[in-house]
């Protein structure tokens, strides 16, 4: 079962829709046993940073996810969500985020047309068992103002170009992050999330072996 | 590279697509989610469903199809027609539209736009603007291109965008259904004045069309309802012209 975190931003249906498009059993959730109950967890999310922010605190899912992602448990952010994960954002001033990846979120320069709307290609920087069976070069869908800027470059799996280059997808140990919508990116979208699924179903086996 | 965008426009009457895909093999040529179903498989990057019934009482009849679309296909699409205050937009939002589309709703009421890019991200609010030509400017029409008001086109992009708009659905209402080509002056007025995608609309008649108002038109995206419509172009036929000519384009 993968629990797709419910904490009062948009988008949470699709997300939910294309889990279970792509062969997955899913749930939109807030309670914090079935999230840690679950094989993986989702962060969906669109809208504002701060918003986002304080409901996570308001509802202690902040710490829940910073134990989970300690724990190892396979978590991805998708959008704002992946974001959230960060150390902060400049988003509407200055706003902290759950911390668990330094970094910092930031908007696109002048010169551009915000939000970046539309397909646009990820290039893939290594392999992961999240990309699986995904062609380098795949297009995805996006629509953001504010991209990451993580300080370990090693976190980027995907860098898209707009203007300049941005990551565009993140792995570091069980903490996946897509500032793409793999939920309305077509097969590959639901190639991906098939992909999440599957990895978490093969760490909740080792788990239970061990 | 980011693609140019083909979008696909159904009209929608009482839940039924009214104009919608001439694709022979479609069980129901009427039902919502089977069009949006074939014209995802034919590569269409996102679908605009514009309600043209619009009344409170169809209102739940838009809402059961939005959830259905959302339920079934994996690419974006907006809602449009008749909607008119934040309680709509979170409904239709809520039922899993990706975007919702503003209209008449923006001119009456600007503060809807700032109050809706507010609580639901800019992302997801896209006004139209329906233009026509008027003595060397382009004047704003309300109520489906019916009512003129005093606003001109370019400053109203401007305004919209200052408003927190995520994107521009730009209509021109003298090309609109004459199958001539876009409006590619107005386009480029916008698309220059504004730091916010532009979707052309209104006047395509074949792929060359499409390439104008993306090229020349300067549009990020180009919507097209009656070329695919009625079959005479396919979007990956339109694709396949664009990629041709260096447009970068999804396929």
């Amino acid at each position: 079962m993968i629990a797709v975190v419910n904490y009062g931003v948009g988008n949470v249906k699709s997300v939910l829709c294309a889990l279970v498009r792509s062969g997955a059993e899913a749930t939109l959730t807030s309670d914090p046993a079935q999230i840690r109950a679950a094989a993986g967890v989702i962060l969906p999310g669109v809208g504002a940073f701060s918003t986002a922010m304080e409901n996570l605190r308001r509802t202690g899912l902040d710490g829940l996810l910073t134990k989970l992602t300690d724990s190892g448990k396979p978590v991805l952010g998708i959008c704002l969500g992946m974001q959230l994960f960060f150390t902060e954002s400049e988003e509407h001033g200055k706003c902290e985020g759950l911390g668990l990846l330094e970094g910092r979120v930031r908007r696109f320069p002048p010169g551009l047309k915000v939000p970046h709307m539309g397909w646009n290609e990820v290039r893939q920087n290594k392999a992961s068992a999240l990309l699986d069976d995904i062609d380098n070069g795949s297009f995805f869908y996006f629509a953001h103002s504010y991209y990451v800027e993580p300080k370990d470059a090693n976190v980027a799996l995907g860098v898209t170009e707009y203007g300049e280059g941005f990551v565009s997808a993140i792995a570091s140990g069980r903490l996946f992050g897509v500032q793409f919508h793999p939920e309305k990116s077509g097969p590959c979208g639901l190639r991906l999330l098939a992909n999440f699924c599957r990895l978490c179903e093969r760490d909740r086996q080792c788990w239970q072996s061990a | 590279m980011l693609a140019k965008r083909i979008i696909p426009c159904l009209d929608v009457k009482d839940g039924h697509v009214v104009k919608g895909i001439s694709f022979t093999r479609l069980r129901d040529a009427g039902d919502p989610v089977e069009c949006a179903a074939a014209y995802s498989i034919a590569g269409a990057d996102e679908l605009v469903f514009l309600d043209i019934t619009a009344t409170l009482e169809a209102r739940s009849t838009v809402r059961q199809m939005v959830e259905r679309v959302a339920e079934h296909i994996s690419i974006p699409f907006t809602v449009g027609g008749g909607i008119s205050s934040t309680k709509h937009i979170s409904q239709m939002l809520e039922a899993g539209a990706d975007k919702v589309s503003i209209n008449t709703a923006a001119v009456e009421n600007r503060r809807l736009v700032s109050e809706a890019a507010e609580a639901f991200g800019c992302q997801c609010i896209v006004v139209a603007i329906d233009a026509k030509r008027a003595e060397g400017s382009w004047r704003v029409y309300i109520e489906s291109g019916r009512k003129p008001t005093t606003l001109d086109a370019i400053q109203w992009a401007q305004d919209v965008e200052g408003l927190g708009a995520g994107e521009i659905l730009l209509t021109s209402i003298d090309a609109d259904g004459h199958r001539a080509g876009y409006d590619i002056e107005l386009t480029a007025r916008v698309s220059e004045t504004v730091q916010i995608p532009v979707i052309a609309s209104g006047g395509a008649g074949g792929p060359q069309d499409i390439y104008r108002v993306l090229t020349a038109g300067k549009a990020d995206a180009a919507l097209a309802a009656s070329i695919f419509h009625y079959g005479k172009f396919s979007v990956g036929e339109v694709k396949n012209y664009l990629r041709e000519r260096g447009v970068p384009v999804r396929v």
